[in-house]
């Protein structure tokens, strides 16, 4: 099971922030997401939306295992 | 150091510590971000950081300013959860043997966490709430750095 974490406007589009998910990949993951909530869906396929696998930014597609941590993150803003 | 903090923290005690034991630095330049009321219409900011992740990336970007202003040092404390009008949001200092190179690392850190530091921040008002996403100018100030 994959360690699922949503931050800033996302967890407040699902209503969580943190699950555990079973999921071979993290574009599998991202489309069970959002099969099963549409507006989720939605706001993750938003422009500026990257994911992290275990902490580290990816871009396409990469493989997930037991203990994979995958986070979803918004365009961000500190300061 | 970078730090994030839950904690109201006064940026003086900061820079006086910043500043302590230092005999080749001849430079400290430091800046300091306020929460504003934006007159009434923000009573509540509530920032929200990936732990872990946050730190590392501040810091990839801190040793990147450590290289290219050839920086003594660094400091960052970042305010996370909810946070009232006129508190600091934001501490960064930088210490450098002269002053341009101080200044314009605090200005390069600056311009990296308003707009890609992992941070996410809602505004509560008494119109509701709303994230606050980088602005058009917030992208053309880190450009500057781009080159």
């Amino acid at each position: 099971m994959a360690r699922v974490l949503l931050f800033g406007r996302l967890s407040d589009v699902a209503g969580w922030r943190s699950r555990e998910v079973e999921s071979p990949s993290v574009h599998a993951l991202r489309d069970l997401l959002s099969a099963e909530d549409a507006r989720l869906g939605e706001a993750l396929a938003a422009p500026g939306v990257q994911i992290a696998l275990d902490q580290a930014i990816v871009r396409g597609d990469a493989a997930l295992s037991l203990r994979s941590e995958v986070a979803f993150l918004p365009p961000m803003s500190g300061g | 150091m970078i730090r994030l903090t839950d904690q109201a923290f006064d940026p003086g005690v900061l820079l006086s510590d910043f500043c302590r034991d230092r005999t080749e630095t001849g430079a400290v330049a430091s800046f300091v971000g306020l929460a504003r009321a934006e007159l009434g219409t923000a009573v509540i900011l509530e920032l929200e950081a990936y732990p872990g992740f946050t730190e590392g990336e501040i810091n990839r970007i801190a040793q990147e300013a450590v290289d290219r202003f050839s920086l003594d040092d660094f400091a960052v404390v970042h305010r996370v959860g909810k946070i009232a009008p006129g508190e600091s949001i934001v501490f960064v200092a930088t210490a450098a043997t002269h002053r341009r190179a101080a200044f314009e690392a605090c200005d390069f850190l600056m311009d990296y966490l308003k707009s890609r530091a992992p941070f996410w921040k809602k505004e509560t008002g008494p119109a509701g709430a709303r994230w606050i996403e980088p602005k058009p100018q917030d992208h053309a100030d880190i450009a500057r750095w781009e080159t």
